[in-house]
């Protein structure tokens, strides 16, 4: 029956899910200041690469520990979002536990439900303890994580406890009415089972707790939801497409620009005619600039690997730089272009962009230009960047921070010709006898002259 | 090359040297180590000698795109006329490049790595490494090249070689996809390293040391930029004396008998 109950139900979840929706499209629209890059080939690689890396988690897997963890809480998130469903049809046609007809396999997801609840609370226990006891360095350290990331993680933690709680009294708070109703009860609770009688057996004040667990779970849910667009914990939509989207030729291979290519070769035969320029939609030419030096220099995949970062810091705790003391975090760049992007184009509903040196953090040098390269990111640690790739190969969602260094890079030295002294001797040395040290290049076969092979006879 | 070409012959592969190869005196002994290698097992081979030039990557990493796209254009133009189908080199970085760069600037060749045409002679029975006893009970780590291995994936080629030496193979905590960077990739090569607490290669240098413990041992690179590192790292930490850093391929020809 239809009670004045649904109705505010679906006024709530309405406005929950129509805030979501708009958030989603400022996002969508923050990643489209990037440049066009066509990723729509090889399909099905793509899919397989998702299911792996993605659904699969493969390469949470390299650290065992927090994969497991990690996956209590993703398989949690997954099988309990079921239970949310039925949530959302109770609260609109005030049925209770309209699933209840699927009989043993109700009582199977009920009973899995109920263990993954208990597992994604030991989880989160343990991940704030990481976070805030055991301070793991990758966690805990680092001039990127300032108070926002921080409180992000652990205001995710806290909650994600809470809501399974909420469910719990929930289920605890039914089962005991069923109980002493002397109806049948519908599902398995083993977790419940056990509490049921912490509550009392005060039918009115159970029905009350069951009420109030109901709806603090799902209004949860509602608010979480529309938190993640500010949060680090994004992650969990913007994983799927961004391994879809990943680099699938070989690490190595970096980019090529063709308005390079078309230059040289014009330059080396004067007939060769460059394609003509790209126009936009009022007709005039789109000049590129040689590398990036803001957001919408990079492409869009640069910018939702942004949206995709989790923050967790793995990347960064493989950078050799890093690890030997430079300025050079990964994470870093990351998370810096996420805020460039959002001072730049649309803040999502909670999160404003906040500045290292508002936080006198003074060894990130960076300037009052309003632009990602500069203002957030300085010269020093894109030199030090060693592109061994490490960081790509740690990320588990696939985000690519290499290219975007390298890109930075190329703003500065294609751009600005500000590139250190000795990398500017070293572009001479090639430029005058083709090697990046300073031989003759009529030296080049010399080591030929002490060459000794032994006769085959 | 020049010489084959002008007697109509064409070589099944082309050796690609690297700067490194040619101007740098330690990885020079590689380069002939490769080529007694090579002349050991009678594959037709050549290599361009003068006409070789950077293959950009430096450049290339360091930024310099356009740099880069010049000397790939001018090397393409001069593999392309002599016709090359097939290069092997001894460098990861003129490897990565050579194979995963230049066919977007029209230059597509069979590009293979001196550790994979290692395998493969070895493989094959053509090397047999007969003095491979030589090393019985000589520990050897082998540092991973980021550019031949999560750039490229090759991570058991140059292990495989290793392993046909009578050897005690001891792997680095962190190796293969976790291997560390021995410091000189991205250009670093050519520049001093920003401020920090420590130099990238004494890091790798001391895992590595670490790893092969106390008494004799080598450090197996297949990279001319991670020999100069792990070489000044080992002299850093002066155990130049009881740990020694030699190519693969150098190995390989002291087993095979073909070196002095």
């Amino acid at each position: 029956m239809i009670q004045l109950e649904n109705i505010i139900f679906l006024i709530i979840a309405g406005l929950g899910i129509g805030l979501f929706v708009w958030q989603i499209r400022k996002i969508r629209k923050n990643i489209l200041m990037g440049r066009d890059v066509d990723l729509s080939d090889n399909p099905s690689e793509r899919i397989n690469k998702t299911l792996l890396v993605a659904f699969g988690q493969q390469k949470m897997f390299k650290r065992m520990l927090p994969a497991v963890l990690h996956l209590f809480v993703y398989v949690g998130f997954l099988v309990i979002n079921i239970e949310v469903i039925e949530i959302l049809i109770d609260g609109v046609f005030g049925t209770h536990r309209v699933l209840a007809f699927l009989g043993p396999l109700y009582s199977a997801l009920m009973f899995i439900n109920e263990i993954l609840a208990a597992l994604v609370i030991v989880a989160c226990a343990i991940f704030l303890w990481r976070r805030n006891v055991t301070k793991l360095p990758r966690l805990a350290t680092g001039v990127e994580m300032r108070a926002w990331p921080k409180m992000d993680a652990n205001f995710i933690l806290i909650t994600e406890i809470v809501l399974m709680l909420a469910l719990f009294a929930f289920n605890i708070a039914g089962l005991k009415l069923v109980q002493m109703e002397g109806g049948e009860v519908a599902g398995s609770y083993p977790i419940s089972q056990l509490f049921v009688n912490i509550f009392g057996d005060n039918p009115s004040s159970l029905h009350i707790i069951e009420r109030a667990g109901w709806w603090f779970h799902i209004i949860g849910i509602l608010a979480f939801m529309n938190y993640l667009p500010s949060s680090k914990h994004f992650h969990i939509i913007m994983a799927f497409p961004n391994v879809y989207y990943s680099k699938l030729w070989p690490k190595g291979k970096f980019t090529t620009n063709p308005a390079i290519t078309h230059e040289i070769k014009a330059m080396l035969d004067p007939s060769y005619q460059p394609p003509a320029p790209e126009m936009d939609t009022e007709g005039n030419p789109i000049v590129q600039r040689f590398g990036a030096k803001d957001v919408e220099d990079l492409t869009w995949k640069q910018l939702m690997d942004s949206y995709t970062c989790t923050e967790c810091g793995r990347c960064t705790s493989v950078c050799p730089a890093n690890l030997t003391g430079k300025l050079l975090s990964p994470r870093k760049i990351v998370m810096d272009t996420r805020d460039r992007m959002e001072e730049k184009g649309e803040h999502p509903a909670i999160f404003a962009p906040n500045h290292y040196k508002e936080l006198g953090v003074e060894r990130v040098q960076t300037t009052d230009e309003k632009t990602l390269l500069r203002g957030y990111i300085t010269p020093e640690e894109l030199w030090a960047c060693t592109t061994c790739n490490a960081c790509v190969e740690s990320c588990p969602v696939n985000i690519d921070q290499l290219s975007t260094i390298m890109d930075l890079r190329r703003y500065l030295v294609l751009e600005e010709s500000a590139a250190p002294a000795s990398l500017n001797a070293m572009f001479t040395n090639i430029e005058n006898n083709g090697a990046p040290w300073a031989f003759p290049a009529s030296d080049r076969f010399n080591w030929a002259e002490e060459l000794y092979v032994p006769s085959k006879n | 090359m020049a010489e084959m070409a002008a007697n109509g012959e064409e070589p099944e592969v082309l050796f690609w040297v690297g700067c490194a190869g040619s101007f740098d005196d330690r990885y020079k002994r590689v380069t002939r180590a490769f080529v007694q290698i090579l002349e050991h097992v009678d594959v037709k081979y050549a290599v361009l000698g003068t006409e070789e030039s950077c293959t950009g990557e430096p450049a290339k990493r360091a930024g310099n795109e356009f740099l880069f796209q010049m000397q790939a254009i001018t090397n393409i133009e001069v593999l392309n006329a002599y016709n090359i189908k097939k290069i092997v080199t001894a460098c990861p970085h003129c490897f990565n490049t050579l194979k995963n760069e230049y066919p977007d600037l029209g230059g597509n060749y069979e590009v293979i790595h001196h550790s994979t045409f290692l395998q493969q002679l070895i493989n094959e029975g053509k090397v047999k490494v007969k003095g491979g006893e030589a090393f019985q009970g000589k520990r050897i780590t082998f540092h991973d090249s980021c550019y031949l291995g999560r750039a490229n994936d090759i991570y058991e080629a140059p292990r495989d070689v290793l392993a046909a030496l009578d050897a005690d193979l001891v792997e680095m905590k962190r190796s293969r996809a976790n291997g560390l960077c021995c410091g000189a990739g991205g250009a670093q090569m050519f520049k001093e390293p920003e401020p920090g607490k420590k130099d990238i290669n004494i890091e790798r240098t001391e895992e590595a040391l670490a790893t092969l413990g106390t008494g004799n041992g080598v450090i197996a690179t297949a990279c001319p930029f991670c020999m100069v590192m792990m070489s000044d790292g080992v002299k850093n930490k002066e155990q130049e004396e009881s740990v020694k850093v030699f190519d693969i391929a150098e190995l390989i020809a002291q087993a095979e008998g073909l070196t002095k």
